[in-house]
């Protein structure tokens, strides 16, 4: 728990991952005690037992570097050290596998970070800010972008974390093991009120969680406010999104998530998040066989939470893999909504330009003039 | 080999050989240009000093009650700026190094005497552009500049400060240059590579570094202002740019720039080591090669700190052996000097105590890297207190021990004169007390969770932060305190004359302090590095006959 304790010398353990985490820390620990206790009893026992005695002539025995004893002393703390820090390599990077891939049945969070806040968007709808709820026991996995500069999402009590980098997602996933309540920290650098960026995560029980999540909030699940954003930025001229139906002029997206597109010029791609998003800021880089170059940009009229409920819309528009994302119709509402998501909800293109100069924090009012200094 | 003894000729040296501040500006000997320096890295030792005091005021309390925010990243930007290319980084090679270089290799000078005089004044240029951004207001960035913070949304003076570190680098440029001729030109006859002594070993790994990598911090805080000023996209992915390949261009020099800072301090203390043992280097071979595997694989390393920033996996996997590799040339060193001691004539002189001090720090600082190259673990621990712990055990507790430790046991070679040997001992074990009062618990920090960089903190992090602030100022009057004393002993230290330590380096064979050419002939070498023996023969000679 995050209240504040007298005296504490570890942090809470409350993720499946972190209990391996703390394990290769004490491993560490163990080694590098011994070798700077070691490093020091040596130094302190050759001072004072070489001493320099006053009076006594001094007379080194000649050395040579390349005599077996000081050869056989320089291969064994050259391996032993080798021989330790592989065992570390090995034992550092299968956590780092296991923390760096989340597994297939994750429920799906989607982070926005930007100068000095989390905005956090639950595929059923709910929305909150600098405040996560998860349910306990269960595989979450963040997909996060930022609006502006770099950020990171860090849960110490879940031994993870991951940058928040503007133009691309990154993902994060952890199984919460202790109802709580933990921190959630920016660990990246990102301006005047990094300090500031900090949440909380809310580990529930999942009856609670359920309550909390069926507290309503009529706009919707993710998937469906990214229907209505792709109705009204007319996306559906041209994308079918119906099964076996061909608009003539571009790709029709059911099915499309997950699956194999082939590109024009040979190559192919897989189609996950970044491929879409990059599909509708930058339609141009990436042109799929059959088709032309004809869609136009949507840079600068959509927002980041705008792409990811397209996004998610295109993921309940079935999957690869078969998972059918439906898009849940239970209308869900989170605590005290901030009163920035209300206006952030039901984008269309030109709400979406005024939510964007309204919130002061849009493409363009977020990048201020900057002197040439 | 020539042996300096106490005649009037002492009397005239580098010092008093021409007077007038324009004998200084223009001077072209080496001795001269390395205490212009010292003169300029001190003041910036001490701008850099005083941000760490406000810093640590600050966090002694989790709300952010002295500084505003934007004052205390101001603060801790310029901390590391300074600290790091304006103190640390030339500190021993262009004030040690300078002065000693030549004095150990037999030579009169650097092989570019001027050249050696224009690496100071880009210094200068440098640093009077670090002033500049200082006194109108500061910058924000962190000393990493991490775009697309610093080329768009930075408040601050992000392009002079930029401007300060790429005109700094050239001057580290021209002085890795001047050392690598002059160790490969100007050794004096019979001066065999195994014969140099290992802080020319460790000069020489530590200016390849300067002239390998320099080039490429210089390109991308370039890249980094052509963005902030005429909104050229490399980095900003508004501009089409890539905000992690500025961290990959940044870290290729900024790794490689640690061994810059540390690998001088090593050289240093191989020589104090060996003096205060009476005693040749153990493996002189394995430390001087390990200087140089350290630079060749410290340029392999830098993907490290990118363990969270959407590096490829795989690539993490390839940085992250590699880092594990690089830490054991460090550990071989430091196993060498330990057995150094072994059936040595120990004595605990004050640069001894300063290296011992290295040797023990150094070790926490060094094991410590292998916390966060072990990728599962650095995932928890970046951008944590414990990196800022890790790199303060290896720049503080080794970089600015080394260069303490060395600044006393040259001092007397530089100045001629003696520093109280009392205080001088109180002020090497106030600086490790202070040290590790100050770090040890930053490392705790670190693994609860506390991230680098901030400015307010929740209330259970308090503790350690108390801790660390008042371990600051026991640090802080353990650096005070020689300030005092080298600058007393100045005019009221006792003569040292030539060879106060007995030990074996050629530049404690010609006067203290030194003559304008440095040695009256040209030495030649006969022998190895560090002959003990040799040196006692020679002294019982000079007594027989004086």
């Amino acid at each position: 728990m995050m209240q504040a304790k007298s005296f504490e010398l570890f942090p809470e353990a409350a993720s499946t991952i972190a209990g391996q985490v703390d394990a290769l820390y004490a491993f560490l620990i163990l080694v590098s005690a011994f070798f700077s206790l070691l490093i020091a009893f040596l130094v302190v026992y050759f001072a004072y037992k070489y001493r320099a005695r006053p009076g006594v002539p001094f007379n080194p025995e000649p050395h040579d570097d390349h005599s077996a004893g000081g050869m056989i002393l320089e291969i064994v703390w050259t391996a032993i050290p080798l021989g330790l820090s592989m065992i570390m390599f090995v034992w550092g990077v299968s956590i780092y596998f296991t923390e760096s891939r989340p597994p297939a049945d994750s429920m799906e969070v989607y982070v926005t970070g930007k100068q000095w806040m989390w905005k956090i968007q639950h595929m059923e709808g709910a929305r909150e800010i600098n405040e996560l709820h998860i349910p306990v026991g269960r595989n979450i996995k963040l997909t996060m972008t930022s609006e502006d500069v770099i950020h990171d999402f860090s849960v110490p009590a879940f031994r993870t974390k991951s940058d928040v980098l503007p133009g691309k997602y990154t993902t994060e996933w952890f199984q919460a093991t202790k109802v709580g309540q933990y921190h959630i920290f920016c660990a990246e650098y990102c301006g005047t009120k990094h300090s500031g960026m900090v949440g909380t995560v809310y580990v529930m029980s999942q009856a609670d969680y359920n309550t909390w999540l069926g507290a309503g909030s009529g706009e919707g699940s993710m998937a469906e406010q990214g229907q209505s954003l792709f109705n009204q930025l007319g996306c559906g001229n041209c994308h079918a999104s119906v099964v076996n139906n061909q608009n003539g002029r571009c790709p029709n997206l059911v099915g499309l998530f997950g699956s194999r597109v082939d590109l024009k010029g040979g190559t192919s791609v897989r189609a996950d998040e970044s491929y879409i998003r990059e599909s509708i800021l930058y339609p141009q880089s990436k042109i799929v066989a059959g088709y032309e170059d004809y869609m136009p940009t949507f840079k600068g009229l959509i927002t980041e939470d705008g792409l990811l409920k397209l996004i998610e819309y295109v993921k309940s528009l079935g999957a690869k893999n078969g998972t059918q994302n439906t898009a849940t119709s239970m209308p869900v509402q989170t605590g005290p909504v901030p009163q920035e998501s209300g206006r952030a909800a039901g984008l269309n293109a030109f709400g979406n330009q005024a939510a964007r100069t309204g919130q002061n924090s849009g493409a363009t009012a977020n990048r201020p003039p900057q002197g040439n200094r | 080999m020539i042996t300096a003894t106490a005649t009037e000729k002492e009397t005239k040296n580098y010092l008093n050989a021409e007077s007038g501040l324009k004998s200084w500006l223009l001077t072209q000997d080496h001795k001269r240009i390395a205490i212009l320096y010292l003169i300029a890295v001190t003041a910036f030792f001490i701008v850099g000093g005083l941000m760490a005091v406000l810093i640590r005021m600050e966090l002694a309390t989790p709300a952010g009650d002295l500084l505003d925010s934007n004052t205390y990243n101001k603060v801790f930007t310029m901390h590391g700026v300074i600290m790091v290319f304006f103190f640390l980084i030339p500190s021993i090679p262009a004030i040690l190094g300078n002065f000693l270089v030549p004095l150990m290799i037999g030579a009169k000078d650097l092989a570019f005497p001027r050249i050696n005089l224009l690496s100071w004044y880009i210094y200068m240029a440098g640093g009077v552009c670090a002033v500049i951004v200082l006194l109108s207001g500061g910058v924000d960035t962190g000393w990493t500049f991490y775009t697309p913070f610093s080329s768009t949304y930075s408040n601050g003076y992000v392009i002079l400060t930029a401007m300060a570190a790429f005109i700094n680098g050239f001057s580290s440029i021209l002085t890795g240059l001047n050392f690598i001729v002059t160790v490969h030109r100007m050794r004096a006859p019979g001066m065999t590579w195994f014969r140099l002594p290992l802080f020319v070993w460790a000069h020489y790994a530590t200016s390849v570094i300067m002239i390998l990598g320099t080039p490429v911090i210089a390109v991308t805080l370039f890249l980094l202002m052509l963005e902030r000023g005429l909104h050229i996209g490399f980095f900003d992915p508004a501009y089409g740019g890539d905000p992690v390949l500025f961290q990959h261009l940044f870290w290729f020099y900024s790794h490689p720039a640690v061994y810059i800072m540390i690998l001088p301090s090593m050289g240093v203390i191989s020589e104090v080591v060996s003096t205060f043992c009476s005693k040749k280097p153990f493996g002189y071979t394995f430390i001087a090669f390990s200087s140089i595997a350290i630079a060749v694989f410290g340029f392999l390393v830098w993907g490290h700190h990118l363990f969270v920033s959407s590096q490829s996996a795989y690539a993490g996997m390839v940085f992250s052996i590699l880092s594990f590799i690089v830490a054991i040339p460090s550990a071989i060193k430091v196993f060498n000097w330990s057995a150094t001691m072994y059936k040595g004539s120990v004595r605990l002189e004050t640069p001894m105590l300063y290296a011992l001090g290295f040797i023990g720090l150094f070790t926490i600082g060094g094991l410590t890297g292998l916390f966060l190259a072990a990728m599962g673990l650095d995932v928890h621990l970046t951008d944590t207190y414990f990196v800022v712990a890790h790199f303060h055990y290896v720049m503080v507790g080794g970089a600015i021990l080394g260069y303490m430790a060395g600044l006393h046991f040259w001092w007397p070679k530089i100045t001629g004169r003696m520093y109280p040997e009392a205080w001088s001992k109180i002020a090497a074990g106030l600086t490790f007390v202070g040290f590790n009062l100050t770090f040890f618990p930053q490392f705790i920090l670190g693994y609860m969770g506390m991230p680098r960089r901030y400015h307010v903190y929740p209330p259970e992090f308090q503790v350690f932060n108390v801790l660390s602030s008042a371990g600051a100022s026991v640090l802080g009057l353990g650096f005070l305190i020689p300030g005092i004393y080298l600058i007393w002993s100045l005019k009221y230290g006792k003569l040292a004359g030539p060879n106060p330590w007995g030990a074996t380096g050629l530049e404690w064979q010609t006067a203290s302090p030194p003559p304008t050419e440095n040695f009256e002939i040209t030495p030649v070498i006969t022998t190895e590095a560090y002959d003990y023996a040799a040196l006692e023969a020679r002294q019982l000679e000079v007594s027989h006959h004086g």
